[in-house]
Parts: structure tokens; C-alpha cells; sequence
């Protein structure tokens, strides 16, 4: 109909509305389901509510409640392990990245079953190294037995637990800086490598002066993807040891399940206040980085 | 992802079918998704539908686990006629929040006040009955005899006895008490029991109810009873299954087994015969305290929002009948709660009915009589008990802590 009545006006605006137009479903989607629902959470975190019944404004009580919560204080701590310990992720990822970016037979085949971690399912990760770790039936109490003469079930041990599950998660994430290192190496410039031979550079001084700096955008999705992916690190710890022993293994984003979600959850109030918790800190560490790579663009 | 389109595909389904329910027509939405539950919920509703031929049940059966949080979904946004839950505080947040019906009515017409008497306290709360139970469990240590003659231990009388017991299950090279503590509550029925034992039910009932604090010194008696057996518990319970640990009772590597009446079915599995699966109360501890027992109890009611609330009742009423528990509960291997019901010819069916009606109180279960975020507390708390019982200090601080905020 607007186009019969004013057929000049979409002639004269097509370019402009265009991209408009195109981008409206994802921005409708994006506004439905993550900005809407971050103003939400962060509403909810002034109440006091069950789920079921009337809501009850409790300003910042549930804030006031969460610092003077231990189990916030060993999820935070928990979080903060898993974003130091994540980061091996990267290395690692780029070490198996350098060794198989060779050209031998079968290499596809190799690449492919060092991808696979990331392919299968978190759960069935988890699941794979419980039973690694499973005193009694998995082989690493075993292994520890035969050294020590006692056998260790991590996940039963709060000081171990922890580290049991990230050992897990970084098995996946791994391979997925792999995958990113190996398209990066893809487009390494060769005659920068052939200039850099003749000039007598090798082994370790090739690496950090001349692969290293051309890697630097595969680097930076690796450590925005492992940052994230330590931040939101959930599935692991409900599937290997439901947050326990003792609650030693929370993190923030189970903590939230927990308290809103989970069978004995009823705190949605809670919950929410310990989910903009969260939701500030990965603001923190994301905008960090956006800030850090428009400069970058910038000077480039 | 899959799991979720499941959920909203049921949520969605529940939706149409409850705006065409036609009258004469129930709703009911439950979570027996085991394969003996489900045949005995067919058997309950072919009955009733048979009993009363004008009213036809429409059966939602969820899965067990998903239930917990579709329950809470269900009743505010489309509620059906009847809905499964349980007894003591796990239905209290419903009963405040105004989602279940007074039931009261139910119970006087159909004289249920006398004949679910065992039951009658954990279905009341201010005053009024908010459901109907339908069975319950005994709970109790399960033990096996092969593992006790080869011990050459008898069947403890008391708890002094049980633990220098435990030495000898020791000096034999098998764990005198296991449990698979990964989900938190096999460890919390050694607590209640423990605890009821060692301070009685009224004692018990204070502490979840919040009149008295974790850090009393008869709390700290408790613990100190279970010190005594922790250093002769499975290493590592906090780390597997209960289903794990059962087998470790099966293969004779361990004697005992705090645990409910539903394990008998995986005990079995894992090869154990009526011959040398044991059952026994848990002995005493302080002599002369009233002895009271763990019987978690399951339940019907009646969502405030159905639109089909007389033939609801007709449903609640037919369910609390001596014959429908009978039926039901021969085929839970349960017990029924229906004192004029007849429990199945089943040794462990005939010892917990014993067990059950000649106890002084019942009590539901720690994650039933406690508040929801005061148990899941409580069995972190026990969880880094076993782990590490000199911590009891701080780990009951702690809980007094958590107990302050839900109880205020």
C-alpha cells in the first residue's frame, strides 16, 4: 500500500532502509531475547520471589545477602581458577595447531580426530572423564595407586575437584583454538618466511618474530572464545560432580542454576542478583577486548 | 536443546488438551515414568474409570526429573484437575503460594482422618489437609548376610555394637557402611537418622523446622556419633552414584547400607537374593528415645486453578481407598498408607510395614521436612562432613548462617 501512495519516497530511501530492513529480524530476535531479558534480570534482583507467588521489592538485599554468602565467595573463586587455567587452552591449541600443519599422508585424518573433542557433546565429555576419574572402575585412581600407593578420586577430594573438571573442559576447548590456529596458519604470508630463512631466522626466533604476529587475530578469537567459555563453564560441573563435594566445585553460572532452577531453588531473586553479577563481569572482560581491537582496526 | 523443544512441545500439549477437557472429563499430570510406577498409575486410573464409568482420566505423564520444575510451570499457567507431589515442606511452597486446594472435605467424607492416620500430620499445614497420600517407603540399613558370616558378625542391637562391628568389617577388608553421595541425600538419611536416634523426632522436626540452631550441642552429639563411623565408610562416597555404591553392597565389598525400600530392586539386580539381602532398623543410640523412622511420602492433589474439581476429589477420594492403595502399591512394591489396605507378601514390603507402624513418629525425609534452600545447605554440609569431619565447627557455623536467612 505505501508504495502505491508514495512510491517516490521508497525510491528515494531504498539504499538507505535496505540494510535496515535486512537486519531487522536479527535485531527484533536480539532485542526479544538478550537485551530485554538483561534489564529483566537485573529488575528481578531487587525482589524476593519464589517463582510462584507474589513478588516482594527488597531493594539491594539480595546483594547485601550475596556478599556475606561463602558459596558466592568459592564460586567467584572458582571462576577466577577457571579463567587462569583455561587459558592453557591456548597454547596447547597452537602447539598441536604447529604439529599438525604438515603435509603427510592422512594429516586430514589426524586434524580431524584432534577436532573431535569439540565435536561431541560437553555432557558426554563430562561423562567420559568421570568415569576416568571414578574410584573403583576408572583408570587414573589406578595410575595414582600404582605410584603414590593411594588411590585419589579427584572428584571426591574438594581440594582436587576443581581442577578434575577444568582438566575436562580443556580437552574441548583445546581443540577448538586447534581448529583456529590451523586456518590461521593457512594464511601465513610465505614470503615473509622465505625472507625471514634468508635472513637465518629458525626455530624459536621464526616463531615469535614472524608466525606468531600474523597469528594475532586466530590469538585474539582464541582468548575472547576460552575468556567466555571459562565464564560461562556449566555443563561440565552439573554432568561431573553436581557442584559438589561439599559445593567445592561451583562456579557463578551454576550457583545461579542452582539457587533459581535446580530442584531445591526457589531464590529467583538470588538468582538473578548472582546472574548480573556474572553478566557484569563478562561486560568487563568483553569490552576490554571490543576496545582493544577498534583501536587496532583503527591504526591498521 | 532438544530436551527444551521436548518440554515446550509438552507444555503446548497440555495446554490444548486442558482447554478441551470436557466435563466428566480429569486431567491428571504425573511423574511416574519408571516402568513399575507407570503400570501402576494404568492400573489406578483403568480402576477408577471403572468404578466411576461417567468420568475419564486424562493422564500426562512427565519424566521424573523434569517434573520438579514443570510442576511449578504447570500450576500457575494451565493447571490440571489432579497433580503428583509429595508430603511435608516440599509441598509447603505451593500450599503458601495458594496453588493447591484445601482437601479437607475429602478426607471427612471418606473417614480418611482414621484410616491415613500415619500420614494424616504430614498432609496438614495450618489446620487443613492440601492432598492425599497414596504410599510410602520405609528406610532402614540393608546388609549383606553373606559379608557379615564371613566377618563373623551378628546383627548389631544397638549403635555401640554397630560400630565395634565396624572394626571387625575392617579387620575383613570391607567397608562396614557405604553410600553414593555424588546427589547429596543418601547422606542425609544417615543424618536424620543419626539425629532422631541420638535426640529424638521432636528434636529433629525443631531443627528442620529452624526452632533450633545447627550449632547446639546436640547437634554436635549427632555429628560426633557419625565421626565414629566415618572412618569406616567407602572412600570417596561423595564422588559416585548410589546406584554405584549399591553395587559395592552386591559384590560383598561392603556390609551395610543406609538406604530406602527402592533400592531392594538394584540391590537385586546386582545379584543379591532375598536370602542374602538383610534388612534391619537402625539401632538405637541414646536408649529410651521413642524410635521414629524415614517414610517419604507420595501424593496427589488438587491444583486451585482445575476446572474439574468435583470429579477431582471423586479421584482423590477413590485413591485414598483401601482397595486402590492395596492394587497400586502391590505392584510399587510399596507400602500402602491405607491402614485397611493389605501390603504385599514381600519380606522387605512385610519387615517396613513392621518397621512402620510400630514406629513412634515419621518422619519424610531431610530434603521433605526442611525448607528447600535449608536442605540443599544442610547436604553440601554433610557432603564436607564425610569428607572431612574434624571441619564439623565450621561447616555447622556455616549452616546456622544459611538457617538464619530462611527461617526469618
Amino acid at each position: 500500500m505505501e508504495q502505491k501512495t508514495q512510491p517516490s519516497f521508497w525510491k528515494k530511501n531504498q539504499r538507505a532502509l535496505a540494510p535496515w530492513l535486512f537486519l531487522a529480524p536479527g535485531m527484533i530476535m536480539f532485542l526479544i531475547y538478550v537485551i530485554y531479558p538483561i534489564f529483566e534480570s537485573v529488575n528481578l534482583s531487587f525482589y524476593e520471589w519464589d517463582g510462584l507467588g507474589a513478588k516482594t521489592y527488597i531493594g539491594v538485599q539480595n546483594y547485601v545477602d550475596l556478599l556475606d554468602d561463602d558459596s558466592f565467595y568459592t564460586s567467584l573463586w572458582n571462576n577466577l581458577i577457571w579463567l587462569l587455567l583455561y587459558m592453557l587452552a591456548i597454547p596447547a591449541g597452537l602447539a598441536v595447531a604447529l604439529f599438525l600443519n604438515q603435509t603427510v599422508a592422512g594429516i586430514r585424518i589426524y586434524k580431524s580426530l584432534f577436532f573431535f573433542p569439540f565435536v561431541i557433546s560437553q555432557v558426554v565429555v563430562g561423562l567420559i572423564f568421570t568415569w576416568f576419574y571414578a574410584p573403583g572402575f576408572g583408570i587414573l585412581p589406578h595410575v595414582f595407586n600404582f605410584f603414590t600407593g593411594t588411590p585419589i578420586a579427584i572428584l571426591a577430594d574438594e581440594r582436587y575437584a576443581t581442577y578434575g573438571v577444568i582438566a575436562a573442559g580443556l580437552w574441548p576447548q583445546t581443540a577448538y583454538c586447534m581448529i583456529l590456529y590451523l586456518t590461521g596458519l593457512n594464511n601465513i604470508s610465505p614470503d615473509q618466511v622465505e625472507a625471514a630463512r634468508m635472513d637465518k631466522a629458525k626455530g624459536w626466533s621464526m616463531l615469535w618474530h614472524i608466525i606468531l604476529p600474523q597469528l594475532r587475530p586466530a590469538t585474539f578469537i582464541a582468548l575472547v572464545v576460552t575468556i567466555i567459555g571459562a565464564l560461562r563453564s556449566f555443563d561440565l560441573i552439573s554432568i561431573m560432580t553436581v557442584g559438589g563435594p561439599g559445593g567445592a566445585t561451583r562456579v557463578l553460572s551454576y550457583f545461579m542454576y542452582e539457587k533459581s532452577f535446580s530442584e531445591y531453588g526457589f531464590a529467583m531473586g538470588y538468582g538473578a542478583a548472582i546472574a548480573v553479577v556474572l553478566f557484569a563481569i563478562m561486560l568487563v572482560f568483553i569490552s576490554l577486548f571490543i576496545v582493544r581491537m577498534l583501536s587496532q582496526e583503527r591504526n591498521a | 536443546m532438544t530436551y527444551f523443544k521436548t518440554l515446550t512441545g509438552m507444555a503446548l500439549g497440555l495446554a490444548l488438551s486442558a482447554s478441551t477437557a470436557l466435563a466428566g472429563e480429569i486431567v491428571l499430570n504425573s511423574d511416574q515414568s519408571d516402568p513399575a510406577p507407570k503400570k501402576a498409575m494404568e492400573e489406578l486410573i483403568a480402576g477408577f474409570e471403572k468404578a466411576n464409568p461417567d468420568i475419564k482420566v486424562k493422564w500426562n505423564n512427565f519424566d521424573h526429573e523434569g517434573y520438579k520444575s514443570a510442576i511449578r510451570n504447570f500450576l500457575t499457567a494451565d493447571a490440571p484437575d489432579v497433580a503428583a507431589w509429595y508430603a511435608g515442606n516440599r509441598m509447603a511452597p505451593f500450599v503458601k503460594a495458594g496453588l493447591f486446594e484445601d482437601v479437607s472435605d475429602v478426607w471427612k467424607d471418606a473417614g480418611l482422618d482414621d484410616q491415613l492416620k500415619s500420614a494424616a500430620a504430614s498432609m496438614t499445614m495450618d489446620g487443613k489437609k492440601w492432598g492425599v497420600p497414596y504410599t510410602y517407603y520405609q528406610w532402614g540399613i540393608y546388609y549383606n548376610k553373606d559379608v557379615y558370616k564371613k566377618a563373623g558378625v551378628t546383627e548389631p542391637k544397638n549403635w555401640a555394637e554397630f560400630v565395634a562391628n565396624c572394626e571387625k568389617f575392617k579387620a575383613a577388608g570391607v567397608d562396614c557402611v557405604t553410600t553414593g553421595n555424588k546427589g547429596g541425600w543418601p547422606a542425609a538419611g544417615i543424618f536424620d537418622y543419626i539425629n532422631m536416634r541420638t535426640n529424638g523426632y521432636e528434636f529433629h522436626m525443631d531443627l528442620t523446622a529452624g526452632k533450633v540452631k545447627w550449632t547446639d550441642e546436640k547437634v554436635k552429639a549427632t555429628f560426633a556419633e557419625w565421626a565414629k563411623i566415618v572412618p569406616y565408610m567407602s572412600a570417596n562416597s561423595n564422588a559416585i552414584d548410589w546406584q554405584d555404591a549399591a553395587a559395592l553392597l552386591a559384590q560383598g565389598k561392603a556390609a551395610n547400607y543406609v538406604m530406602g525400600n527402592f533400592a531392594v530392586a538394584t540391590f537385586k539386580q546386582g545379584g543379591m537374593t532375598n536370602d542374602n539381602l538383610g534388612f534391619m532398623i537402625f539401632p538405637e543410640i541414646t536408649a529410651g528415645i521413642p524410635r521414629a523412622e524415614e517414610a517419604p511420602t507420595d501424593t496427589f492433589h488438587i491444583p486451585s486453578g482445575a476446572k474439574n474439581k468435583a470429579d477431582a476429589k471423586k479421584f482423590l477420594a477413590y485413591v485414598a481407598s483401601p482397595d486402590a492403595q492395596t492394587a497400586m502399591n502391590g505392584i510399587l512394591g510399596q507400602l500402602p498408607v491405607n491402614n485397611k489396605a493389605t501390603a504385599a507378601d514381600d519380606p522387605y514390603i512385610k519387615a517396613g510395614f513392621e518397621e512402620l507402624s510400630s514406629a513412634y513418629a515419621l518422619a519424610q525425609f531431610f530434603d521433605r521436612d526442611a525448607p528447600a534452600d535449608m536442605a540443599k545447605a544442610g547436604m553440601d554440609g554433610f557432603q564436607e562432613f564425610i569428607g572431612k569431619p574434624e571441619s564439623i565447627d565450621a561447616i555447622l557455623e556455616k549452616l546456622q548462617k544459611v538457617a538464619d536467612k530462611v527461617y526469618k
